[in-house]
């Protein structure tokens, strides 16, 4: 972001890597194009806001064009509200927030071990993805470690999914897929025991959480690359 | 031309009289209207009298052709008697000739909870798609959402965590574009499509109308921190997928209305994500909730559905852009060349990266090449429509396209692309499509 890089820094300014980490506040940011923070105007840590920038007068002409772009285009800077909608209660955020994070965060209080997924599973959904996981009308589940580079890679869970938490994620948001969330979070715990225990990612008497959902490293964990395209021209 | 001797009372059912002069006059008397309703059996006889009558027309038409000799032609028939009544179709619909024009669906899914259709390409002209020939990729069904019911929650590093309805969101400053709409799997890397729709018809365009993203962002206040959305749907997949912030404080849009009519369920009715030039899952329908978040949610269809699996076992993540790609829709696979001689080649180019600069459409399997004509305006992330004169001598030919966007990106071949990614990607295939025409006039895709 060229408004942000044209910053010059003055000599006499404080340099202040981090300042603009989310742990100092709304400090001026350089935006959403450049998050190299190194780069950014130097501010004064404690002070939150655009009124923290420093520049000296001589610079501020020079700068004044880039810098207005600068605050139009940083977070937390001054844009216009309409005062539409209405402020949303910790309540109401709670009552739809069911995103998990592959590290685990979002993960409710619960277990399920995977005896008790295995009765889940057979109920909801073996007629779908099998009895052992091996596809039907649904995806295959299980099995196809070590396939991923050959010529017909099967793609599972347990080869391909590279975070457990994201599979309770999807269990609890879509499946069964006639009732989407219809189960409790301690039956979505005990059926993505089970998917687990059927690609031998837990033991058979495996009893999970969200804690050992968070630690369990999945085979295809490092499996993901950034994309290059483009790569043919 | 007189009118027609026709029972008053058939006219009066119509609901209206005719006056000396001919006109036929709305009659808004509501008894009369009731009398109406209780004669629609009565109608429906008048109705087939009239056929008769001009069956009867045609029988001396005939003999008057015949007296005239040879060479002159038949009247049409829809001259000789009134058409559908005004108000027939309140909503429309298209010549009931076209019934065949419609989305293809395949028929060997295994189910159809998540599923997709595609836009019949050979069947349409220009550079918008019809809304109901809009390609549809569902992952768990259609809901059917009452807009009154339906609220967007923006919620995670917001100053003010907001609830929005639809009322509000329509009273924002507005804002209309035409940006094409591509699933990543348009095809796969080994599906070779029988007709344009079979092989590229996960592609679709149209006008949008809704609010700028960044316009509700900015009302609900950014904290720094802010990198990405979280967008879900209010469907029965509770679809998610991250979104970068850069692109939701670009070009991105919330929007409620697609070519001048609010969006159809199938597009995500009453609101839906558009972020241009990225791959259709991540436009997300029938948004219901946008979390600010540091990080990307890793959600289910951007690990383990929507990454492209590459020859050494590694896949490629967060691939978003759909890179330049054209296809040529006429003559295209399943259809026949009417004869030699002139026949215009057309098609369709889109790049995900900003405007199509050029096209270029071989009829001799890629060994020489001509430009094509671009139909104006040539729109940024939007189909442009192509078009190359030729004269077909009746011989087999291969005829392709290749498009070039302002970056200076070329569409490659499909072996070039799996040169380099092997043929397990699923998404992101770019790859140009060949028809074979044969002597015969019969037009197929050239790798089948």
């Amino acid at each position: 972001m060229r408004a942000c890089r044209n910053q010059a820094i003055p000599a006499a300014a404080p340099y202040a890597p981090g300042c603009c980490s989310p742990s100092h506040g709304s400090a001026v940011d350089c935006g959403s194009a450049n998050r190299d923070h190194l780069r950014c105007v130097p501010v004064h840590c404690s002070s939150v806001g655009a009124a923290a920038v420093r520049f000296t007068p001589a610079r501020a002409a020079a700068a004044g064009l880039a810098l207005a772009a600068l605050f139009l285009a940083a977070p937390g800077a001054a844009a216009e509200k309409y005062g539409f909608g209405t402020p949303a209660t910790e309540a109401q955020i709670k009552s739809w927030d069911i995103n998990v994070f592959a590290d685990g965060s979002g993960l409710p209080p619960g277990s399920g071990t995977v005896m008790a997924g295995r009765d889940i599973y057979n109920a909801q959904c073996l007629s779908c993805h099998g009895a052992k996981g091996e596809g039907g009308i649904g995806d295959r589940l299980a099995g196809g470690q070590g396939t991923l580079a050959s010529a017909k890679p099967i793609k599972t869970v347990g080869s391909y999914w590279p975070y457990a938490p994201t599979l309770f994620d999807y269990i609890r948001r879509t499946m069964p897929i006639t009732a989407p969330q219809s189960l409790s979070n301690d039956e979505v715990y005990a059926v993505t025991a089970y998917i687990l225990f059927m690609n031998g990612l837990v033991q058979e008497n495996a009893d999970i959480d969200a804690n050992s959902l968070a630690h369990l490293k999945m085979p295809n964990h490092d499996g993901f690359v950034p994309d290059p395209r483009p790569d043919v021209k | 031309m007189p009118h027609k001797q026709i029972p008053p009372d058939t006219y009066s059912a119509l609901g209206g009289f005719i006056p000396p002069d001919g006109r036929i006059l709305k009659d808004e008397n509501p008894a009369h209207a009731r009398k109406r309703e209780a004669r629609r059996g009565f109608l429906r006889k008048g109705a087939e009298a009239l056929t008769g009558v001009a069956a009867a027309g045609l029988a001396g038409r005939a003999a008057m052709a015949a007296d005239a000799g040879a060479g002159s032609l038949p009247v049409p028939e829809s001259m000789k008697q009134p058409g559908a009544l005004t108000g027939s179709s309140l909503y429309g619909h298209p010549s009931e000739f076209e019934k065949k024009v419609v989305r293809h669906l395949r028929p060997t899914d295994k189910q159809y909870y998540s599923s997709s259709t595609r836009s019949p390409l050979q069947e349409l002209d220009g550079i918008i798609t019809p809304n109901g020939l809009f390609y549809e990729r569902h992952h768990n069904g259609i809901p059917s959402i009452d807009p009154a019911q339906h609220k967007l929650m923006v919620h995670g590093l917001v100053d003010t965590p907001l609830l929005f309805t639809m009322e509000e969101i329509r009273r924002y400053p507005s804002h209309s574009q035409i940006y094409f709409l591509e699933c990543s799997g348009n095809p796969g890397y080994t599906v070779y499509g029988k007709t344009a729709a079979e092989a590229n018809g996960l592609v679709s365009c149209a006008e949008w109308t809704g609010v700028m993203l960044k316009t509700i962002l900015d009302e609900a206040g950014l904290q720094a921190g802010a990198k990405w959305v979280i967008a879900e749907g209010a469907d029965g997949a509770g679809m998610t997928r991250s979104i970068p912030l850069e692109k939701c404080l670009d070009d991105a849009m919330l929007v409620y209305s697609q070519n001048g009519e609010r969006l159809r369920p199938e597009q995500g009715y009453p609101l839906r994500v558009l972020l241009p030039g990225y791959e259709g899952n991540m436009n997300i329908k029938w948004v219901h909730r946008l979390q600010v978040t540091d990080r990307p949610v890793h959600s289910r269809e951007e690990t383990s559905k929507y990454t492209d699996l590459q020859p050494d076992g590694k896949a490629r993540e967060f691939t978003y852009v759909m890179e330049a790609k054209s296809i040529i829709t006429a003559p295209s696979g399943g259809q026949k060349m009417p004869g030699k001689g002139f026949c215009e080649i057309s098609g369709i180019a889109w790049s995900g990266k900003g405007k199509i600069t050029r096209v270029d459409v071989s009829v001799d399997d890629g060994k020489t090449w001509q430009q094509a004509s671009l139909q104006e305006p040539v729109l940024t992330k939007a189909l442009t429509r192509f078009r190359l004169p030729w004269r077909w001598d009746g011989r087999p030919a291969v005829i392709l396209s290749r498009a070039t966007d302002e970056t200076g990106y070329v569409q490659p071949t499909l072996e070039e692309l799996t040169a380099v990614r092997g043929v397990n990607g699923t998404y992101h295939n770019n790859a140009m499509t060949a028809w074979r025409i044969a002597e015969t006039g019969e037009v197929t895709n050239a790798r089948l």
